[in-house]
């Protein structure tokens, strides 16, 4: 592991807005330049600090969308009555200034080694933004590690990176909780047991999951993986919210 | 300063002009909305669930939901300032005094500790709950009070920092003796006082 | 439920053990649950991050960051195993 036991030192870092990308109607993706950036990992988070003319600061924590290799960044869906996201969503524009530290995280991480295991990825809402980065990471590479993403989301107009998902149709599924399309396989609702199933390697080929989303979701979602025959090691969580 | 974004102010928060000098404590901003801060979930507490209970006083003195309505109720206009910076003008509450629920507690000890569903805790003096500082509100700007904001009831001790005001209070534990509470015990000051930036354990 | 900003403790607790401990190994003092620190809840950063146990909702650790300090406390954990990349 390497990155994992080396001193680190944290400090905030001048980052510029580069481009904005439109997701959907709640969320964007910032493109940053960020001079000295040290290069991520797929999962990896930043913390982003926002100064205000008159000096208030207000910072967050979010997961770092591109692939390694790739510029920092971010997508971020609007909170309302949030004190960071509102700003990040509708406000900042190329040539924009704000700091970030990291990257940061080394326990939601995926890479290509060894041991080779196949890879579910299972996001709900927002949470899909670090299994993007797995999926961009692997294509990248040109690697064959089978992948699977499984996006758990609310309806259609939601959808996050919906073109690059839709590309990848092999690889992707999409899981409607309160509408679903009208050629959606399924009804609206949670994930089940069966569509989990459905989505990932038998037990047999010790696949491992990366599960990441609101508290509920995960919760949810890890206790099937676990009567699906997962051991608990093979399920990586993160929780938000 | 160091790295500043373009039009991350004047929306949510921004720094007071002189008119407000002597209202707006040191080191604070005004926020137009009302951020929700937490340490936890989020209680999701109904008012048949709900009932106050002050311990430690001569008399062990409970509420329901039902006998806090019955009580006779003040409305409230006063300014709220949390110890991240912002602060929020001319807030509305409709709630019972403090005053009102000691009385019923008969002789009291010196500290008080606010308890709250799902393990929330804060602590004063108990003469900063007294003599018309400190209510418990049921109502914000004339609607019930939103989860996230503590209701069905929350304290409301304007004179300290927010945390000192516990959202989804169920008791008040009184002592001799000045036990911390959540964020006192994580590194916040013991008063709390933001005109005197009581915001960390030795400020 | 809510949606709240995506929250990650990885920040403060590099800040505060100057390298990555997300993938150690920590024991809640309440409920016994073992697990990477990179499996906890967490609530923050303001007016501090407050790592949870995802079984018990026990306060595992909580970090204040002050202008110029960190204050930090581990309530509820009875063991932290922090791996130094040694071999055993």
């Amino acid at each position: 592991m390497a990155g994992t036991a080396v001193f680190q030192r944290l400090t905030w870092l001048p980052a510029t807005v580069a481009d904005v990308v439109t997701e959907t109607p709640r969320a964007r993706t910032l493109l940053l330049a960020v001079p000295g950036w040290p290069g991520h990992r797929a999962g990896q988070h930043v913390d982003v600090r926002l100064t205000a003319p008159d000096g208030y600061q207000a910072s967050r924590a979010y997961s770092l969308a591109s692939a390694p290799g790739e510029g920092p960044a971010l997508t971020v869906v609007r909170v309302e009555d949030g004190e960071v996201s509102p700003y990040l969503v509708d406000v900042a524009s190329p040539g924009d200034r704000l700091e970030v530290r990291g990257p940061v995280g080394g326990y939601f991480v995926w890479e290509p080694a060894p041991p080779y295991r196949p890879v579910l990825l299972v996001g709900g809402g927002s949470g899909v933004v670090p299994l993007r980065a797995m999926l961009r990471h692997r294509a990248r590479l040109g690697d064959t590690t089978p992948m699977r993403l499984l996006y758990s989301v609310r309806d259609p107009a939601s959808v996050i990176y919906r073109d690059e998902l839709v590309r990848q149709a092999d690889l992707v599924t999409f899981h409607y909780t309160r509408t679903a399309p009208p050629d959606a396989p399924h009804a609206p609702g949670r994930i089940d047991r069966a569509t989990l199933e459905r989505t990932s390697r038998p037990a047999a080929e010790e696949p491992i999951a990366y599960v990441c989303g609101p508290t509920g979701f995960v919760e949810h979602v890890a206790a099937l993986l676990l009567d699906l025959g997962y051991p608990a090691p093979a399920i990586r969580t993160e929780r938000f919210g | 300063m160091g790295v500043v974004s373009r039009g991350f102010s004047g929306k949510h928060f921004h720094r007071p002009g002189p008119e407000l000098a002597g209202r707006v404590p040191p080191g604070q901003y005004l926020a137009s909305g009302f951020p929700v801060l937490t340490a936890g979930a989020t209680q999701h507490v109904s008012t048949g669930q709900w009932s106050f209970t002050i311990r430690g006083g001569t008399t062990e003195a409970r509420w329901t939901w039902d006998d806090l309505l019955a009580l006779p109720a003040e409305e409230i206009t006063t300014d709220i300032h949390c110890v991240t910076r912002w602060t929020k003008l001319d807030t509305h509450w409709t709630g019972v005094p403090l005053d009102t629920l000691l009385a019923a507690a008969g002789e009291v000890p010196e500290f008080a500790l606010q308890i709250s569903h799902g393990g929330y805790a804060t602590n004063l003096p108990v003469s900063e709950l007294t003599g018309g500082k400190a209510w418990l509100v049921y109502r914000y700007e004339g609607e019930p009070i939103a989860a996230e904001h503590g209701g069905p009831v929350r304290m409301l001790v304007p004179a300290h920092y927010l945390w000192k005001s516990a959202k989804w209070i169920r008791e008040l534990w009184l002592s001799a003796e000045d036990r911390p509470g959540f964020w006192e015990q994580s590194g916040y000051h013991h008063f709390g006082d933001p005109w005197r930036e009581q915001r960390y354990f030795n400020d | 439920m809510t949606e709240l900003d995506a929250n990650s403790a990885a920040g403060p607790l590099t800040l505060l053990f100057g390298r990555d401990v997300t993938l150690a190994v920590g024991i809640c003092a309440m409920c016994g649950t073992t697990g990477p620190l990179g499996e906890t809840v967490m609530y923050g950063p303001a007016p501090g991050t407050v790592l949870r146990c995802p079984q018990c909702s026990n306060v595992l650790m909580t970090i204040v960051e002050a202008p110029d300090r960190l204050l930090a406390t581990m309530p509820g954990l009875r063991l932290l195993s922090v791996p130094t990349g040694g071999t055993s």
